[in-house]
């Protein structure tokens, strides 16, 4: 059962399966078990990049093709949703002909881009993506009259995904994080702490809107997951492996490049457009910026390119890092209270600096990400016991004779 | 051709030239139908200070790309942090415009603003170049060979740097002042035909003949000296020159050192120029440096040079045309040259 649903792509590692599973709850009971709108909002867009970071992987991690171009697709999503809404009102009926246009757009694009790399080498079309979504973005900018230029548009969704629409009310929720900080820090109130941890939910229809971002989250997950278990991710991989020898061996490595880039924008304009309906908001900034590119490039490389669990792992550590960083080190600077150059090192808006320091070192040390090091160490040490017992068998045969 | 052939005319005689000087020499056909086509569009006096601030505007942009694109060369290593030394270029001239040298910047007189522009200068290069230094063997050398890792290796150390110019200089802009005697602007006085009258900004005009005196000192190196042989043989065939005897890993450091020394260069001036910096300029302008080295073909010292006219050009034309279209017109002839050659104009290696 499990075997089929993840197509036989298993964890393969007792502490990457804990921490999958662990997230897997947070993430479906997320807005029963952390209050405030910051937390929900950190939850839903672990959800977007998921999708995002999994499908960057099917071309980074599965292909070596490295485009910088994700956002592009990505902004496209988010805008088609939210010119759909702004010309045809808000109803699903507008948001599904937003969806489509933008999916149209992005295939053309991702086939004209696929079409060009035919004409360059791989690492060319690495410079071209950038300055293409380069030029997308500035577009994007300058033609104001249509999308709002750096002021962005308001996405007015349907009232039944709105904060106005409340299907149940009162439902409990209970604090996790709060329960467990009087657990540690004054375990005396223990009882005290278990009541006051008990919150109100305010089920509206936002919390709808993300156990459907949640659920398309999963459901592209698993579909990512069955591909590349699939005799075409084996292709991919080969390419990635050896691209002459692939085509050697008669696979049209073209065909197949092409067909990734433009799945991959595919995906990643729908998780735009799931992200424009929970965000409610969109403008450059937060849909086409370079920052944002590099920030799916971080979350990728972090979490383990070549492994879609990475995609999970790397999204969940960079959203909450991004989110929960600074606060960490905003206490530490408060706490340590250096000024000068050492003391804005540690200031909480160059959060920054240290994760860059931390990817760079990770490129080096752990070139395979969280996940794929986790698989090695699971490894080594399934490698260990067989030798050990191995060795415990042969003795004790020894000792027979 | 018309020998073996000498029923063709005069027509197809041209047209065979005209085949062979597009495929000889794409940079000046490319070149000359832009500023042909700008010609058309526009009346003549501003086609000329455009003209003329286009390529002010590519030389400058000249000095930021020929690090990237001989750095490639030499070891295919693509360095996408090459915008951050852009940066901190800018920076260091700015803090040397504005702190110690302030009094010569704001003076009027130009012997005076030398001491100022010429210390900033050099301490911009200075900077960039020791930064780089450190950069190639901290970050890059670990990483010779993979073009993956390098992508994800620079980007890294790109947002490192811009973070570490955030702590030192502030997250926000900063005003560059112009020194005294390059505000301002020429007029040409109006008894010169044709472009009598027109305004021609000092700083431009000052730009330019910097860019093309260090595109001059380059081709010199490149072509005449034993240093510019090396590196040219080791863009053409890097484990040949190794066999030689010659230590490439050096050479190389040499060349990045020099590259991120011209990248702090452009930043400097490029500060200068639009008088106002952020930290995340040399991200902005890697775009058009990323054009620059495609066009030219990566490698080429002068396929960059052209690309980076060509850049300039088309984008003070159509920025003057169609303000919006700016940035994709330039992306566009980007597409647009790798449609039609994906070698790059002036290709030199086999990528």
């Amino acid at each position: 059962m499990l075997q089929s649903i993840l197509s036989g792509d298993l964890p393969r590692s007792r502490v990457l399966s804990v921490a999958l599973i662990a997230i897997l709850i947070a993430l479906a009971l997320g807005p029963f078990l952390f209050p405030g709108t910051r937390a929900f909002a950190t939850l839903g867009m672990i959800c977007v990049f998921i999708i995002v970071v999994a499908a960057y992987d099917l071309m980074l991690g599965y292909t070596h093709i490295v485009s910088f171009a994700h956002t592009m697709f990505f902004g496209i999503g988010a805008y088609g949703v939210a010119l759909g809404i702004g010309h045809f009102g808000s109803g699903f009926g507008a948001i599904f002909i937003g969806i489509l246009g933008a999916l149209l757009l992005s295939a053309a694009l991702a086939l004209l881009l696929g079409l060009l790399s035919l004409r360059v080498k791989a690492i060319f079309f690495a410079l071209v993506t950038l300055a293409v979504a380069f030029a997308f973005l500035s577009v994007v900018t300058q033609m104001y009259h249509i999308t709002g230029g750096e002021d962005g548009l308001r996405v007015r969704v349907p009232r039944e995904l709105g904060p106005a629409f409340r299907p149940l009310d009162s439902v409990t929720g209970f604090d996790l994080f709060g329960f467990l900080g009087v657990l540690f820090t004054q375990p005396w109130n223990l009882v005290d702490g278990f009541r006051d941890a008990f919150f109100t939910v305010r089920f509206t229809g936002r919390t709808l809107m993300y156990y459907a971002l949640f659920l398309f989250a999963g459901v592209i997950f698993l579909f990512l997951l069955r591909l590349v278990n699939s005799p075409f991710g084996r292709v991919l991989q080969a390419i990635r492996e050896n691209e002459f020898r692939a085509q050697a061996l008669g696979y049209r490595t073209v065909l197949y490049r092409t067909a990734v880039v433009i799945l991959s924008a595919l995906l990643t304009t729908f998780a735009g457009a799931l992200f424009a309906l929970f965000n409610r908001y969109v403008n450059p900034e937060n849909t086409l910026n370079f920052e944002l590119m590099i920030f799916i490039l971080l979350m990728c490389v972090l979490g383990g390119m070549g492994t879609l669990y990475g995609a999970i792992i790397g999204a969940v550590v960079f959203v909450v890092a991004q989110n929960y960083l600074q606060d960490v080190l905003g206490a530490l600077s408060e706490a340590v209270n250096v000024g000068g150059f050492v003391g804005s090192l540690i200031e909480p808006s160059h959060w920054l600096l240290w994760f860059g320091l931390l990817f760079v070192a990770s490129v080096y040390f752990f070139p395979s990400g969280i996940v794929g090091q986790l698989r090695i160490w699971a490894r080594r040490r399934e490698v260990q016991q067989a030798v050990a017992e191995r060795q415990a068998e042969s003795s004790a045969r020894e000792r027979l004779t | 051709m018309s020998q073996a052939n000498p029923s063709v005319g005069p027509w197809a005689l041209w047209r065979d030239r005209l085949l062979k000087l597009q495929s000889d020499k794409p940079h000046l056909v490319l070149l000359g139908l832009m500023l042909f086509l700008a010609f058309l569009a526009m009346d003549p006096a501003t086609w000329f200070v455009l003209t003329i601030s286009g390529m002010a505007m590519g030389t400058m942009l000249f000095l930021m790309a020929s690090g990237m694109t001989l750095t490639f060369g030499l070891m295919s290593v693509l360095n996408l942090a090459h915008g951050a030394f852009i940066s901190l270029g800018a920076f260091v001239g700015a803090v040397m415009l504005t702190g110690a040298l302030g009094v010569y910047t704001v003076s009027p007189s130009l012997g005076w603003n030398l001491l100022a522009i010429l210390p900033a200068l050099f301490a911009a290069m200075a900077v960039a170049g020791v930064v780089g230094w450190l950069f190639e063997v901290i970050v890059i050398k670990p990483v010779y060979g993979d073009h993956l890792k390098q992508i994800l290796v620079t980007v890294g150390g790109s947002i490192v740097l811009i973070q570490l110019i955030e702590v030192t200089w502030g997250a926000n802009e900063i005003p560059v002042p112009r020194p005294g005697a390059l505000r301002g602007a020429f007029v040409i006085e109006d008894w010169v035909p044709l472009i009598g009258g027109l305004v021609m900004e000092k700083f431009r005009m000052v730009a330019l003949l910097l860019g093309l005196t260090v595109y001059g000192l380059m081709l010199w190196v490149i072509d005449r000296t034993r240093l510019g042989i090396l590196v040219r043989a080791g863009v053409e065939n890097r484990e040949m020159v190794e066999i030689q005897g010659y230590r490439i890993g050096l050479l190389f450091l040499g060349v990045f050192i020099a590259g991120s020394a011209l990248a702090g260069l452009g930043g400097a001036m490029w500060g200068m120029y639009r008088e106002i910096i952020t930290a995340h300029m040399g991200e902005e302008l890697m775009i058009s440096v990323i054009v620059i080295i495609i066009l030219g073909g990566l490698g080429s010292i002068r396929g960059c040079f052209y690309g980076a006219l060509l850049v300039g050009l088309i984008n003070l034309y159509i920025g003057y045309i169609e303000p919006r279209l700016a940035a994709v017109a330039t992306v566009g002839l980007m597409v647009g040259v790798l449609m039609w050659r994906p070698q790059g104009l002036i290709p030199v290696i086999k990528v």
